[in-house]
């Protein structure tokens, strides 16, 4: 069984019909990703996931659990992580502070501290700015913060939106090994790219969305030889 | 021309602009009765420091302070000058032309003020053109002063001035023991004057000496820890405040009712605005019905414990925890429809419900239990034992005790887990939730803590004041407290108490100035948002040395 699941999501803002029947699973241990252009629906995905946008036809569920049944703020408790995009880190906290945020659900000291070393031992800058306020980062250390702070209630699946935006393409590299990384420890990973060349690099499958439809799903390999998807994400002729 | 000289030049156009709009305000006319020093009066003042303070402000940012400071005074001299010269302009065309059916403070007394009362009208000129040149030079001869010699001039002849303009507040406090004699019965005298500006002068002097012997550095983290964690200073410190705050308003306020009532005025709001700075600072949720809390909290103890028909004979002791819970169930009961609204769409709907509790109070529908716009009367003041707190140093210390607490509360509140969860709420909402936070409760535990600390605050007013009345409860009092948490710094809560002594301290204090002093408060607010727009003491971020060296892979990150 799928650890997550998505079937047949129909989402809507007021009367614009965002998500028209997605369909998609992830599997434990995998790195999944979402590909598209903007307005694809791939940022809806994952706010429906996180029930921030609760689907209105289709389910959700996780570990054949249906998420639907719990509010946002519940759906942290149930190992679903998100790295909002644009990073969102709280600017006017300190970056332990936004760390410890990340453990907000949490209530195990001794495993809080052994996830905030696994956190510095991951993005060591963080370590050095840890009384800094989260504002006066850079941006790669705020993309960094942002998942280290998901990392921090030891998700089962970490969903990161779009952790490329904005940053200079060597720290883009970088940021996409640690992803690697985070998955080899052993977090499942859904990342949702416009980067479609990055992602699916790193990704053992991908999806492929266009106006709220998933049109293409494969392996990353075949999706990085799928001619459509060259063309029209790679930029390649 | 030199393009120096002509800034200088615009600066004196603008300076002449600014004068004129302080003389047609009409407020150098109206308080050139009061005296400040000798016979320089409050209204020659209130012109002349527009030449003291554009001269001193060109001087500071003049290109040629550092390689031809000769020529700085000279700048200041031009700007006082050609500001004065344009002020003459206004008796000058006003004695010819009747500027009084746009202007109806363009009176011929006016005219004759700023002449100085020369007869000659050439004379009267030219002593005018002069007073802005001189006392534009001098100011700019300041900045190219060494460093304690201008902080020294500038501190001591701005307190003196200020004791002057606080002449008759300054002889009501334990201050009068040692200045009295510097006093007359209204302004400095000329010798006190010149007796105070030399031992200030000093003084400063001194203070500035040291502070550039012992510059402060930024100091490592670990030492600002080590120093915040040192017990025996933190001790000492809070003991002398504590101390201060004790013997306020019995010995260096002397008992004065006055000065008392100010003081109490502005602890309520103080009280007010810790509430409202977790609703507003911490959490970042918009309110403008503040006022609503402190009428019910005022409204309750009213109704408790008035000796009137409509009251219903508790104590005051009764009375307050009921207020306290009325207020914070009313903060929550608002809480649930605004808890899906944000920023501007909450502002209005909180603006409301503060009309609402106005209007209620006022109604006549309600009036058999309330009073209508009647109010209620004859409420008792609070007893301990036997003791009564009758009088303002009195109630002072109720006050005082309301403030420890909700301090000590809110400092709590900061620190605790649902104090991170507003700051995270105030940050960004969705993420807040993303983190498992549970809006709801937290919204509602900033909305109620707010509203049961303005409750606190009323209940104290109720008994102090003696008399509520609907009209008391005005949209005014949210945006008064509102704007002393950004003044003071937002999320701070030192900064509270600063903004609560400059808004509303101050205006009390400048009562003098009639209404101009709203002017004058106007005037404060933009500046201080231009100036210092994260407030008079923001919160305190922790500073950070510069690391000696990065290296190029970290500092492209």
């Amino acid at each position: 069984m799928a650890l997550l699941e998505l079937h047949n999501v129909h989402a809507y803002y007021g009367n614009i019909h965002a998500l028209k029947g997605i369909s998609l699973t992830v599997d434990e241990g995998e790195i999944v990703t979402l590909i598209g252009a903007n307005g694809a629906g791939k940022t809806t995905t994952l706010r429906v996931i996180t029930m921030l946008l609760p689907p209105r036809e289709g389910t959700v569920t996780l570990n054949g659990e249906d998420l639907s049944q719990y509010r946002t703020h519940e759906i942290v408790l149930k190992g679903v992580s998100m790295v909002p995009e644009g990073r969102g880190v709280f600017a006017r906290l300190t970056v332990l502070e936004n760390l410890e945020l990340g453990a907000y659900t949490r209530n195990d000291p001794s495993g809080i501290a052994e996830d905030l070393e696994r956190v510095f031992t991951l993005f060591p800058r963080l370590k050095e700015r840890q009384g800094q306020a989260a504002g006066t980062l850079s941006g790669g250390e705020q993309q960094m913060l942002a998942i280290g702070r998901a990392l921090m209630s030891r998700p089962r699946i970490l969903l990161l939106d779009e952790p490329s935006m904005g940053l200079a393409p060597i720290l883009v590299e970088s940021i996409f090994d640690i992803i690697q990384e985070i998955n080899r420890q052993g977090t499942t990973i859904l990342l949702v790219e416009q980067n479609a060349l990055m992602a699916l690099q790193i990704a053992h499958r991908g999806y492929v969305l266009r106006t709220g439809e998933i049109v293409l799903a494969d392996t990353a390999e075949n999706l990085r030889n799928n001619e459509m998807v060259q063309k029209t994400y790679l930029g390649m002729e | 021309m030199n393009p120096i000289w002509r800034s200088t030049l615009k600066a004196g156009l603008l300076t002449g602009a600014i004068v004129i709009y302080v003389a047609l305000t009409g407020m150098v006319l109206s308080l050139s009765q009061r005296p400040v020093i000798g016979k320089l009066s409050l209204g020659h003042v209130v012109y002349m420091l527009v030449f003291v303070g554009m001269g001193y402000i060109t001087a500071v940012r003049s290109p040629w302070r550092q390689e031809r400071p000769w020529l700085v005074p000279l700048q200041g001299a031009v700007v006082g000058g050609v500001g004065a010269a344009i002020l003459a302009l206004l008796p000058l065309i006003g004695r010819k032309v009747d500027l009084g059916w746009m202007f109806v403070t363009a009176k011929p007394e006016l005219y004759k003020f700023l002449l100085f009362n020369q007869e000659q009208v050439a004379r009267g000129v030219l002593y005018l053109i002069l007073t802005g040149a001189v006392l534009g030079g001098v100011a700019a001869v300041l900045p190219i002063l060494p460093e304690v010699l201008h902080k020294a001039l500038l501190g001591g002849a701005s307190t003196t001035l200020l004791l002057g303009v606080l002449a008759e507040l300054v002889q009501r406090t334990v201050l009068k023991k040692v200045l009295g004699p510097f006093f007359a019965y209204k302004g400095l005298k000329p010798t006190g004057a010149a007796i105070l500006f030399v031992v200030l002068t000093v003084l400063f002097g001194l203070q500035a000496w040291w502070r550039q012997k012992h510059p402060k550095v930024t100091k490592s983290v670990a030492a600002q820890e080590a120093e915040a964690a040192s017990p025996l200073r933190t001790t000492l410190q809070l003991g002398a405040l504590l101390l201060f705050l004790l013997i306020l308003p019995v010995w260096i306020l002397n008992k004065d009712t006055y000065l008392n009532s100010v003081v109490n005025l502005v602890g309520l709001y103080i009280i007010m605005g810790l509430g409202l700075n977790i609703v507003v600072g911490f959490a970042g949720l918009l309110d403008l019905g503040y006022v609503a809390f402190f009428a019910i909290g005022a409204y309750t103890v009213a109704l408790m414990t008035s000796l009137g028909p409509l009251g219903h004979g508790y104590s005051f002791w009764q009375a307050l925890p009921v207020a306290i819970l009325l207020a914070l169930t009313a903060g929550v009961v608002l809480g649930i429809p605004v808890l899906r609204m944000r920023g501007d769409y909450l502002a209005i709907v909180t603006l409301g419900f503060g009309e609402i509790i106005r209007i209620l109070a006022n109604s006549d529908w309600l009036k058999p239990f309330m009073g209508g716009a009647l109010g209620v009367l004859d409420i008792p003041k609070p007893k301990i034992g036997n003791w009564v707190l009758k009088e303002e140093y009195q109630l002072y210390y109720l006050i005082l005790a309301g403030i420890l607490v909700t301090w000590f509360v809110a400092s709590r509140l900061y620190h605790s887990r649902v104090g991170r969860a507003w700051q995270a709420l105030r940050e960004d909402e969705d993420v807040a939730e993303a983190m498992g936070i549970h809006l709801v409760t937290t919204k509602l535990l900033a909305f109620g803590f707010g509203a049961a600390f303005s409750g606190l605050s009323g209940a104290i007013f109720a008994a102090k004041v003696g008399s509520v009345y609907p009209h008391t409860f005005n949209l005014i009092i949210s945006i008064n407290v509102l704007s002393l948490i950004i003044v003071g710094g937002i999320g701070s809560l030192p900064g509270v108490v600063v903004g609560a002594l400059a808004l509303v301290g101050l205006p009390e204090l400048l009562r003098e100035f009639s209404e101009y002093r709203m002017l004058f408060y106007g005037i404060a607010l933009i500046a201080m948002m231009l100036v210092k727009p994260e407030g008079f003491w923001p919160k305190r971020l922790k500073v950070y040395p510069r690391p000696q060296e990065e290296d190029a892979e970290a500092s492209a990150l």
